[in-house]
């Protein structure tokens, strides 16, 4: 669990020069990679490299919402499921929805309900699956900010992406992007997301201890952080779609550029002709 | 199943709170009257009955002996829980708790826990054996809006008269150990206009939630952001200066 321990500080997290277990400044954050389209069946997809945390996001619809009781006749339901391998954790995790989970899945629903434009697919939901593989702490920003390009790649029209990063405070010291020693021991974390060229702010979660002053600092932080992703999550988009002039030369006229596998289509059936009509 | 609200009556609660004054005469930074009722339940080992406006909240403490979490095993366990009872609203169902409880019960938790409300040291009676279990559950009884806040008064002013059941093991029965009082205070955003403590109307018609628990030296203790709209870095700035204002006088109430 990476949110509600109380656990009594026992460790070191930043040492005499003012670096941290692993190296890092405060103002760094963990290596990170991403890639879209990774998973053949899901309509959207992508998987994030983030630290230790490897969490992979799939986008299914706009479709049918189910159960129909539930459905929307004025627009689309954004429902995510943020779920956690049994393996992911040190400790196994008993599978299903626990309490935390259930938690996350709303506040990363809401934070996609009002990117999407929703109004376009009434009766229709998006849904949106986070599996977190392996957890390292920030597993919520990971999935949120692999979740928006699984969107994009699924073609879900939306306002922009949203991107995620977590900013907490060690040693009582302000800090970006904590691991799970420095949240486990340290002495605040805050998951933020944002929509990065306006500044709203969708999701924001906060445990711990922070004086008016560290919120500050840990906000401007966490902004320019997301920034920072907002970048790496178009550049992952324009890996997976963009053709150079060479590729685009190569192709075959009017073929698009090859994306993945239509659906396979059935011909239309022949219409039969009309009483009275003779065939030409 | 969400509760409707007709768009004349959703445009006059907007309109009223834009003006300043509220559909309930409120000003956007006032609190409901509350009232808060101790030891309210004989069988538990605290209890409160709070009411914040019409909303109505019982809280019950049961201490019950356990076992510790083998990560802190000298220190006793919180658990926490809400209850959206069908006789609290009739858009309320029965059955095991939906996210919404789930997150209310989250939000209160982590309020209290992470301004160190409880002394967990002193609740260890055999370390990695023994300790004492409080379990916290919220039952909402009237709904008028605002139960992150009314359940936290409520849980909070049911664990300042708790006592430890220490009897049961040969001991004296003592106070449960409080050392802080986090108070927590949420804001509706409505379009434009920021409210705090809002009604059921409001809610209904709030785009974006925020809660903030702030502890007796002005510092933040949790916050959480709900609803589909959004905060700007100037608003949550603003809800946080507002929690604070608002949270002195609550926080008397739950000690007194």
């Amino acid at each position: 669990m990476e949110d509600v321990e109380h656990i009594e500080k026992k460790m070191k997290l930043i040492d005499e020069n003012g670096l941290r277990l692993d190296g890092r400044k405060p103002e760094d954050m963990r290596p990170i990679r991403m890639e879209v389209g990774v998973l053949k069946r899901a309509d959207g997809s992508a998987y994030i490299e983030w630290g230790g945390n490897k969490v992979l996001a799939a986008v299914y619809g706009p479709r049918e919402a189910h159960p129909r009781h539930l459905q929307d006749p004025t627009k689309a339901l954004v429902q995510c499921r943020y779920n956690m391998a049994p393996f992911s954790v040190t400790e196994r995790k008993r599978p299903g929805p626990d309490r935390r989970s259930v938690e996350i899945s709303k506040v990363i629903s809401e934070a996609f309900d009002s990117v999407v434009f929703s109004e376009q697919f009434p009766r229709a939901s998006v849904d949106i699956f986070i599996e977190i593989l392996q957890a390292d702490a920030g597993t919520r920003c990971a999935g949120l900010t692999a979740a928006s390009i699984a969107l994009a790649d699924a073609g879900i029209p939306m306002r922009d992406l949203v991107a995620s990063c977590a900013v907490g405070k060690i040693d009582g010291v302000v800090c970006l992007d904590l691991r799970k020693e420095e949240d486990n021991y340290g002495d605040a974390d805050m998951p933020v997301a944002m929509i990065p060229r306006t500044g709203e702010v969708l999701l924001l979660q906060m445990d711990g201890h922070l004086t008016l002053d560290e919120f500050d600092k840990a906000f401007g932080m966490v902004k320019d952080a997301i920034g920072g992703i907002y970048e790496m999550q178009k550049d992952a988009l324009r890996k997976r779609y963009a053709v150079t002039a060479e590729e685009f030369s190569d192709l075959p006229e009017q073929a698009p550029p090859e994306r993945r596998a239509p659906p396979e289509r059935e011909a239309p059936p022949e219409m039969p002709p009309e009483d009275g009509e003779v065939p030409q | 199943m969400t509760e409707l609200i007709s768009e004349l009556q959703r445009e006059r609660v907007y309109r009223l709170a834009a003006s300043g004054t509220r559909s309930d005469g409120r000003t956007p930074e006032e609190v409901r009257p509350l009232t808060i009722e101790k030891n309210y339940i004989k069988n538990a080992e605290g209890s409160a009955r709070v009411k914040l406006g019409n909303t109505d909240v019982l809280v019950g403490v049961k201490v019950e002996l356990g076992v510790p979490y083998p990560d802190t095993p000298d220190s006793g366990v919180l658990s926490t829980g809400a209850e959206l009872i069908p006789m609290a609203s009739p858009y309320f169902e029965s059955g095991p708790p939906r996210p919404d409880a789930i997150e209310i019960a989250r939000v209160v938790d982590r309020g209290i826990r992470e301004a160190h409300t409880i002394d967990f040291k002193k609740l260890c009676i055999t370390p990695k054996e023994k300790v004492w279990i409080c379990f916290v559950d919220m039952h909402v009884l009237d709904y008028d809006g605002n139960l992150f806040d009314a359940a936290s008064y409520g849980a909070m002013s049911a664990l300042t008269c708790t006592k430890v059941p220490a009897s049961k093991i040969g001991k004296e029965d003592y106070p449960l150990p409080i050392q802080h009082y986090p108070v927590s205070v949420t804001a509706a955003k409505i379009r434009d206009v920021i409210v705090i403590d809002p009604n059921r109307q409001e809610e209904q018609i709030a785009d974006a939630r925020l809660t903030i628990a702030t502890d007796e030296n002005g510092d933040i203790r949790a916050m959480q952001k709900g609803l589909r709209g959004s905060f700007s870095y100037e608003e949550i700035s603003r809800v946080i200066g507002l929690a604070l204002k608002a949270s002195e006088v609550i926080r008397t109430k739950i000690k007194a």
